[in-house]
């Protein structure tokens, strides 16, 4: 081994080459992430590559874009087997990989960063040349993206393209595209496949999707693979296998929670949250966040729709009192509302954060503690506890543990310990006990898998069923039409849409999500 | 079967298995503090000897005086107690903001003030009051300007977004500068010619020592805050809120906890304590406030509360310590013709490698208490 002979052709921009694993296994200590998987990418094809958080989707790719090194297995690439040691060899067969989150620079226009990210870059950039060279390129590109605007300045769906663009442009011919989706609108989602689609039929590319979404699995891709649990359970055709069948092989014989059906929302349902004619700067304190009215009833659940980045974030902060307001008022049970403890205890407003880690938990403490910081400074007679209870901690903690089923190898390590899903279930845990009348989340489900999903939705209609009033911001629309009573579109940091979301229209939906109104 | 980590709805709840496990998991956790603490000593050690070999001495022989003078006799096991003592309280300083996720360098302009507003409060009262009393109303005034002056930088910092660190010690410059135009002005003590210096305190007045040993009661004091310290952060809502708040200042906002309260309460009190160190100086070492409050005490603390990981109890052993490092000084000045600065060459040393370290933690699998958990 150490002479590796490279007898694999340098790759051609824009022919497609195969790929194919045999028997990769990959263990971490006693932890097998990877057991035996052999996939094969034939070139030319677009294939999905699906399975739950943790089923070792990532690893597998991590393994053939050479940032982990397989334990035993090998990997072929056009039907040679190859030895990739680092992302670099990777990138020399022509394997490349668009992450799920933008990598460009923003400051920099799309032509810059193309230009800045090629290997070997001239100490002094003629970019005469380099403008008229790039030109060329993206005539054989079906993208059509702005290459002279700051990244900054594009829109989600322009910049998957361009980091799309931006592998295809340093001749790459084999791409992993991790959840590729995930933050942009349906019309952009659907536009960027297919146009993915199209280079793959023509020969130009062969894709590796990572995904969750079954509808853009069965329209956009011919084969799919799947894992569960570091094994591959299941590989086969689009057509020859119904998303149930996919999604029985993705979870195994795990029963997901079902949804509670819904209670209608009484007439005379009273307003928990009310946002009256508030207006804030928002994080760049060059634009206005204006709420001018948003109210949600006991025992409903309000959807908030929107492209992440249009205020979203900004108006939980202002519901949490976490953001000062110019003008408006929050009120809550009747009463303005200002977010602090005894507010919140009053009132029972819960908050349920997207990325419960970062915004929810102190990482650094243990279950029992995070389980312990809505309640750590109240007697069992709720009157206020100057001295803590470890004991009456940790046997709140197990009981918690238990009732939500949080898998942790003890109450007292560290929660960042846990896996995604099992913060979530902590934090519903700590959130969803006793009497809640105002909840608000965003973003529940960001991340997890689906059973996991199946229980924090389940978690949120059974709180709406006893008369929650939910707000739910969500950038994932399937969640918001399966889960809301009505949905609103946010943009641009104003409510622009309100709908009922039984017979609420996508494409009107996405339209205002994307700014046309 | 290897249990997959997100394996969903199995619940491994704790409690179950042997009573060795929960041990191990428990000595796995303290353990890690303890082994790189010490690793990160020995490796500013051995650098500390290369600066050493370079200026052409024996690195053995200088260990072997910093020894003999920190803690080779009851004299200087005594004498590094005494150096101790300020450290624990400037210390404290330094470990409770941290506790907030804020870092406090400023220390020593607390000292000064702290010993500034005892020497001012001891005037009026003297002959008045019996000594006890004296003490209380002198440790009262010195923890409430410090207290006021480090809250300061901790109000500054959540109200302004002015960074705390820069603030403290620019604090602390300012607080120096004040030092000297009060012991130079308005407090001098007319005799003292040399050294400007507030009105001594007579004898009688002295804190003295405790009984039975050549060491002040500030070793005493420092310990008794260290504890309550402790037990405020550990035991007390209000640590638990301080923590919460240090660990993830958003998930303290939204559970409504008041994170601007608690991080200018903390500081405050976190500052009262280094006034109190300011107070000690004045009334058991120098007798009076002049330009030696400024000695260093402050700036130590820093490097006592790093290597202690912010944990009150952990102040105790590292000040002594410390303590003693700094009190071999004048041995090896005196035996090898080294200049006093040596001490500060290593502590700096020791400080770098000791922020470098921190670095290491949760690498190491053995300190993992889940792998005890899994193999026990």
């Amino acid at each position: 081994m150490s002479n590796i002979v490279r007898d694999t052709p340098l790759p051609q921009t824009g022919k497609a080459i195969g790929v194919e694993t045999l028997g990769m296994t990959m263990r971490f200590g006693s932890f097998t992430a990877l057991d035996n998987v052999s996939i094969s990418v034939p070139a030319c094809s677009f294939h999905a590559l699906l399975g739950e958080n943790g089923a070792g989707k990532s690893t597998l790719v991590k393994c053939i874009m050479g940032f982990y090194h397989a334990t035993s297995g090998s990997l072929s690439v056009d039907g040679r087997e190859v030895a990739i040691a680092s992302p670099k060899d990777a990138a020399t067969y022509g394997l490349g990989m668009v992450y799920q989150h933008f990598t460009l620079v923003p400051s920099l226009t799309g032509a810059e960063n193309l230009v800045i990210s090629r290997p070997e870059v001239p100490a002094v950039i003629n970019w005469a040349k380099e403008r008229k060279d790039l030109a060329a390129f993206m005539e054989r590109m079906p993208f059509n993206i702005p290459l002279d605007r700051p990244v900054s300045e594009l829109a989600a769906g322009e910049k998957q393209k361009l980091e799309i663009v931006k592998q295809l442009y340093l001749g790459r011919s084999f791409l992993v595209l991790d959840e590729p989706t995930s933050v942009l609108t349906p019309a952009e989602a659907d536009e960027m496949l297919g146009l993915v689609r199209g280079m793959t039929e023509r020969g130009e590319l062969t894709v590796l999707m990572i995904s969750h979404k079954f509808h853009e699995v069965t329209k956009f891709t011919d084969a799919v693979s799947i894992l569960r649990r570091g094994r591959l359970v299941g590989t086969g055709k689009i057509g020859e296998l119904s998303t149930t069948d996919m999604a029985a092989m993705m979870i195994g014989d795990v029963r997901l929670a079902e949804l509670d059906s819904r209670l209608p929302v009484p007439e005379a349902a009273r307003p928990v949250l009310t946002v009256e004619k508030v207006k804030a700067p928002d994080r760049s304190g060059l634009k206005t966040i204006e709420i001018e009215d948003l109210t949600v009833r006991s025992g409903e659940i309000v959807g908030i729709a929107g492209i992440s980045g249009n205020g979203q974030k900004e108006l939980t902060e202002i519901l949490a009192g976490q953001r000062p307001t110019d003008t408006g008022r929050v009120v809550v049970n009747g009463e303005t509302y200002g977010a602090t403890r005894s507010e919140t205890r009053k009132n029972n407003v819960r908050f349920i954060p997207e990325e419960p880690l970062q915004n929810a938990c102190a990482p650094k403490m243990t279950v029992s503690e995070n389980l312990a910081f809505r309640t750590f400074d109240l007697k069992p007679n709720g009157k206020d506890a100057i001295w803590l209870s470890r004991g009456a901690m940790k046997k709140r903690a197990a009981a918690l543990i238990s009732d939500f089923k949080v898998k942790t190898a003890s109450s007292s390590s560290p929660i960042a310990a846990l896996s995604g899903g099992n913060v979530q279930r902590a934090v519903l845990a700590r959130e969803l006990t006793g009497d809640v009348d105002l909840l608000i989340v965003s973003n529940p489900c960001f991340g997890l898998d689906f059973s996991a999903v199946a229980e924090v939705r389940a978690r949120i209609m059974k709180a709406r069923n006893s008369g929650t009033a939910v707000l739910l911001l969500s950038e994932d629309l399937d969640e918001l039409l399966e889960m809301s009573d009505r949905i609103m579109v946010i943009s641009e940091g104003k409510l622009v849409y309100e709908t009922s979301a039984l017979g609420a229209d996508v494409g009107v939906i996405g339209a205002h999500m994307a700014g046309h109104h | 079967m290897t249990v997959q980590a997100n394996d969903p709805g199995l619940s491994i709840s704790a409690g179950s298995g042997t009573r060795i496990r929960p041990l191990l998991e428990w000595f796995a956790r303290r353990a890690e503090a303890v082994a790189i603490g010490l690793v990160a000593i020995l490796i500013g050690l051995a650098l500390f000897s290369l600066f050493i070999l370079v200026i052409g001495k024996s690195p053995v022989t200088l260990f072997q005086l910093m020894y003999t003078g920190g803690f080779g006799s009851w004299f200087s096991v005594q004498n590094s107690l005494s150096r101790a003592a300020p450290l624990l309280l400037t210390a404290l300083c330094v470990a409770l903001p941290a506790r907030l996720g804020l870092v406090i360098i400023g220390g020593e302009g607390a000292v000064v003030l702290g010993g500034v507003a005892a020497a001012a409060a001891a005037m009026p009262l003297l002959g008045l009051v019996p000594p006890a009393v004296l003490f209380v109303f002198m440790g009262l005034a010195a923890m409430v300007i410090g207290g006021l002056w480090i809250g300061l930088a901790g109000f500054l910092r959540h109200y302004r977004g002015v960074n705390e660190t820069i603030s403290s010690l620019l604090l602390a410059y300012i607080a120096i500068a004040l030092m000297n135009q009060f012991v130079e002005g308005p407090l001098r003590d007319p005799a003292s010619l040399n050294k400007p210096s507030t009105r001594p305190l007579p004898a009688e007045y002295m804190m003295g020592d405790i009984p039975g040993m050549d060491v002040h009661w500030g070793l005493i004091i420092g310990i008794l805050a260290c504890i309550l310290s402790w037990i405020l952060m550990e035991a007390t809502s209000y640590g638990f809120a301080a923590r919460i708040a240090g660990g993830n200042v958003r998930a303290a906002q939204i559970q409504g906890l008041p994170v601007g309260k608690l991080i200018t309460g903390f500081t405050a009190i976190a500052g009262s304590f280094a006034g109190l160190a300011g107070m000690v100086e004045v009334a058991a070492v120098q007798g009076s406030a002049n330009a030696s409050l400024a000695a260093g005490y402050g700036y130590t603390g820093i490097l006592v509360a790093f290597l202690a990981r912010h944990n009150p109890l952990a102040i105790i052993p590292v000040a002594i310590l410390l303590g003693g490092i700094d009190a071999s000084g004048g041995l090896i000045q005196r035996r090898m013709g080294l200049p006093d600065a040596t001490v500060l060459v290593l502590q700096g040393t020791l400080f770098i490698v000791i922020l470098f370290c921190e670095t290491f933690y949760g690498r190491f699998r053995i300190f993992d208490p889940d792998l005890w958990k899994r193999s026990a």
